[in-house]
């Protein structure tokens, strides 16, 4: 028999009217705009877009706001959000060596064309609280040098002139790009569908693999080779227009890591390569993804595998910070059937274990 | 709509990259600039509104490691709509984002530019000044990037 125990509504109502009571906080405080979101917790925003793999800002930030800055469940409200509207197809691939370049740097080569560009970084700062920042002093407007506009081909790119370098990643001949939103993942999986779990796999998650790769769970004896950050233009083939349109632009954060591989009896020895790509400015993420996408390739370049971050249905599995978080918090909910059901088990086992216990007590007086 | 409607768009004289240049800076207009362009435009036409503004989303790719296969990054909303003026041209406009009457008027620019004698003003009216503005913008940023060159310079120790 099954008997569905009614009640809680007004509950809820009322805790949904206190989460809302919440969430606005104290009112003499203004309440926080959208644009205010967008403008000054950017790197929230391009968070919440890359693990809610979706780019728009605006949304990112509502969902930000509705999340009382609760990043996981942001990206939850945009995942959810992003099924509710029809797919108008896939765009070309972006070209991420055309990329209007807002920070670039190369930690193998000084001196390499187009230079290094620090742009907006946190690197150097001295993490040092600001006061200064808690009240809204004018900031200054930032420097500008007037150049030439240099070239700034990619780092990989250079290497590969010589062969010191394998190339940028083909798939197998007439492979079909894999798409995790439309078919459901069967392991082992290609390169491609890989790299697209991870671009919206959690940051957290994806780091700390990453930093076990270094301390020498699957080594990969990593450089970043390059790490650029800038927009990217794209562009989609429509049915009505014979020419690929271009709907705008994203700005993305790209990391070529470069790696040692000693060489196998096939290929000399050369450098081999993981790569990362994340919308938004996300260094961290990107270089990340690019750890954790090299030590992925351990099959395809015969290296053992030993360590966690090389385990594909590891790693790809346990990524995704939505799946990661329903299936925790669903611990929350209500279990007491299934917890009657134990605990009738455990009285039972218990029961048993008496029994037997004074058994051999018996036997053991007796002997 | 059908696609019959969609096919009936007419040639224009145009080439298809003058075309698609117009359409990528409509694409980047922002909705203020949309619509004070079409509150300053003489002889407004009527305007029939075939598709939309409807919003979705587009799976954006990227490349392994930059410049191999493809992969798919994540989606980007996307709005699109598709107009017909009273004198038959057809204007089609998608553009990043959700900003539907910003994508309209898109449209209905893409159809005037398709006109002959309208070109030239929606090149100096509405272009030209999309263009400007994004120019200065990606200008200034590379500006501003260039002041954060690393200029390395070497120590010279001792006296020989």
């Amino acid at each position: 028999m099954y008997v569905a125990v009614k009640g809680g509504e007004a509950a809820i109502r009322n805790a949904h009217k206190l989460l809302a009571d919440r969430r606005r906080g104290d009112r003499s405080v203004p309440a926080i705009r959208l644009d205010q979101i967008v403008e000054q917790l950017a790197l929230g925003v391009d968070r919440v877009m890359a693990e809610g793999s979706l780019y728009d800002a605006e949304l990112a930030a509502l969902a930000v706001k509705q999340a009382r800055g609760d990043m996981i469940e942001a990206i939850f409200l945009v995942r959810a959000y992003r099924t509710t509207l029809p797919r108008f197809g896939y765009t070309k691939p972006v070209e991420t060596g055309r990329m209007a370049i807002e920070r670039r740097i190369s930690a193998t080569f000084k001196d390499l064309p187009g230079g290094q560009l620090l742009g907006p970084t946190f690197d150097y700062t001295h993490r040092l609280l600001d006061p200064e920042l808690a009240d809204d002093a004018p900031v200054e407007a930032a420097d500008r040098r007037i150049e030439t506009a240099e070239q700034t081909p990619r780092v990989t790119d250079i290497l590969s002139h010589d062969g010191m370098i394998e190339a940028d990643g083909e798939l197998p001949e007439g492979s079909e790009t894999g798409d995790l939103t439309r078919e459901p993942l069967s392991f082992p999986l290609e390169r491609d569908l890989r790299l697209q779990a991870l671009a919206r796999g959690d940051e957290g998650f994806l780091l700390g693999l990453a930093y076990s790769t270094q301390r020498g769970y699957a080594r990969s004896h990593p450089f970043a080779g390059e790490i650029r950050i800038g927009e990217v233009e794209v562009e989609l083939d429509v049915a009505e227009l014979d020419f690929p349109l271009t709907l705008g632009r994203i700005r993305v954060t790209e990391c070529q890591m470069v790696n040692q591989f000693k060489g196998s009896s096939k290929q000399p020895p050369q450098f081999t390569r993981g790569y990362g790509l994340v919308f938004g400015q996300s260094e961290r993420k990107s270089m990340s993804m690019a750890l954790c996408d090299r030590a992925l390739r351990a099959r395809e370049l015969g290296e053992d595998i030993t360590a966690a971050a090389q385990d594909e249905e590891f790693v790809i599995s346990h990524s995704d910070n939505v799946q990661s978080t329903g299936f925790v918090e669903h611990l929350k909910l209500p279990h007491y059937v299934d917890f009657q059901a134990e605990l009738d088990l455990v009285r039972r086992m218990r029961a048993e274990h008496e029994r037997a216990s004074q058994t051999s007590d018996t036997q053991e007086a007796a002997e | 709509m059908s696609n019959e409607t969609l096919e009936a768009t007419p040639k224009h004289g145009g080439s298809d990259d003058g075309r698609k240049a117009a359409m990528a800076l409509l694409a980047q207009a922002t909705a203020q600039e949309m619509q004070q362009f079409w509150a300053q435009w003489n002889e407004k036409p009527g305007v029939e509104t075939l598709r939309g503004p409807e919003t979705g989303l587009v799976m954006i790719r990227g490349r392994i490691g930059g410049g191999g296969a493809p992969f798919n990054l994540g989606e980007a909303t996307v709005t699109r709509a598709t107009v017909r003026l009273d004198n038959g041209a057809v204007g089609h406009a998608y553009a990043l984002g959700r900003q539907g009457e910003k994508v309209r008027l898109a449209a209905v620019f893409d159809a005037l530019w398709q006109e002959t004698a309208q070109r030239q003003a929606v090149e100096n009216m509405v272009l030209a000044p999309i263009a400007q503005r994004l120019n200065d913008s990606l200008e200034g940023k590379r500006a501003e990037t260039a002041a954060t060159k690393v200029d390395f310079f070497t120590m010279v120790r001792g006296d020989d």
